[in-house]
């Protein structure tokens, strides 16, 4: 955070005038409005665990005491997309679960963030196969990619760290992203439902 | 009880329906003809000396140079003897349907819809037969040894 102490910015030098330091002291600090909202976001994920495999498990090995993400403020889970501002993805995508992802990424409130946990997120593991999805980045855009089958709860703390560095450089027109940009295929022999 | 006791009990009730019977490392297996494949099942659950009352599992396999292609198997247990038992029944592709087991185990529903779904044999007889672990629109069976391996259909996304 960038901090100016014992400089005024408003009364020129020399003046008669009090600066704002000289009567308010230690309780008032001047920063940049881009530094404190990304330190206020950085140290408020409420996560949106979109869990479906075996990377639950280190995922709830993670949020458990011992490997605590609660230290970094990212402890509260909201399983609304409207709430939630970082998409923790963990396990195994298929490409019947495909549209449901990329759904639930369309819902959620900018600003947003997604976070890759496990191989099979980062590009498919080694479901090299008729149903997994090789990679959710071939459809939303991820931030983070933590790999790993499954990844140990210190990598996962080591992403979220990463993933703090990256929100203290982002900037204000980052956001917002948008929808996510993928081609829905069509399936013109099925037959409408009523 | 043996298996070739097993398959002599089979044989006395349903003639010319077993075709063979082996055992290995304590694994029973008798192959018996789909004609008659729900009354023998029946029989197995039914039975005082069977009581085949738990199916473990229904699946198939896919021999590609064999004809017939497939063959579905069921895993049988008996809760009252602690006794296991699987049962394999030879299909054509051609003739790829077998009358359905649902109404002899409810929890053969699910297991047969999962075996149409990955290899395309038909259950004669299933109230639901629909796909279970594909999405509806997925052409093929990729179970099938002539579904290339790792050929995709994305609903959404790139092709591969």
């Amino acid at each position: 955070m960038g901090v100016e102490r014992g400089k005024s910015l408003i009364t020129p030098a020399g003046s008669e005038l009090d600066s704002a330091e000289s009567v308010l002291g230690d309780s008032v600090i001047f920063t940049k409005l881009d530094d404190v909202v990304n330190w206020g976001r950085k140290y408020s994920f409420f996560l949106y665990p979109f869990i479906t495999a075996c990377c639950g498990m280190e995922f709830m090995s993670a949020a458990g005491p011992r490997y605590d993400i609660d230290r970094f403020g990212a402890a509260l889970p909201r399983f609304s997309p409207r709430q939630a501002d970082l998409l923790l993805v963990v396990g195994t995508i298929s490409h019947k679960q495909a549209p449901i992802l990329v759904k639930i990424y369309n819902q959620m409130t900018e600003p947003k963030w997604v976070f890759a946990f496990g191989v099979c997120v980062c590009s498919g593991g080694f479901y090299d196969n008729y149903a997994t999805v090789q990679g959710i980045d071939t459809l939303i855009p991820v931030d983070v990619y933590v790999p790993g089958c499954p990844p140990r709860p210190e990598m996962v703390l080591d992403g979220l760290i990463r993933l703090q560095e990256k929100v203290v450089k982002s900037k204000w027109n980052d956001f917002p992203r948008g929808e996510a940009r993928v081609s829905k295929r069509s399936f013109p022999d099925k037959a409408e439902k009523a | 009880m043996s298996v070739s006791e097993t398959e002599r009990k089979i044989s006395a009730a349903f003639s010319e329906d077993v075709l063979e019977s082996h055992e290995f490392r304590g694994d029973s297996t008798i192959v018996v003809k789909k004609e008659r494949i729900r009354e023998i099942l029946l029989f197995l659950r039914d039975d005082p000396e069977f009581r085949y009352n738990f199916v473990m599992d229904i699946t198939a396999v896919d021999y590609l140079e064999r004809s017939p292609r497939f063959e579905v198997v069921y895993h049988l247990y008996s809760l009252s003897y602690n006794r296991r038992l699987r049962v394999k029944v030879p299909v054509s592709l051609e003739d790829a349907n077998i009358d359905s087991s649902a109404t002899v185990w409810e929890a053969s529903d699910w297991m047969e819809r999962e075996v149409y779904d990955m290899y395309g044999i038909t259950f004669k007889g299933h109230p639901n037969m629909k796909r279970i672990l594909l999405y509806e629109e997925f052409k093929g069976h990729p179970l099938r040894k002539d579904y290339p391996i790792r050929k995709r259909q994305p609903l959404i996304g790139p092709d591969n």
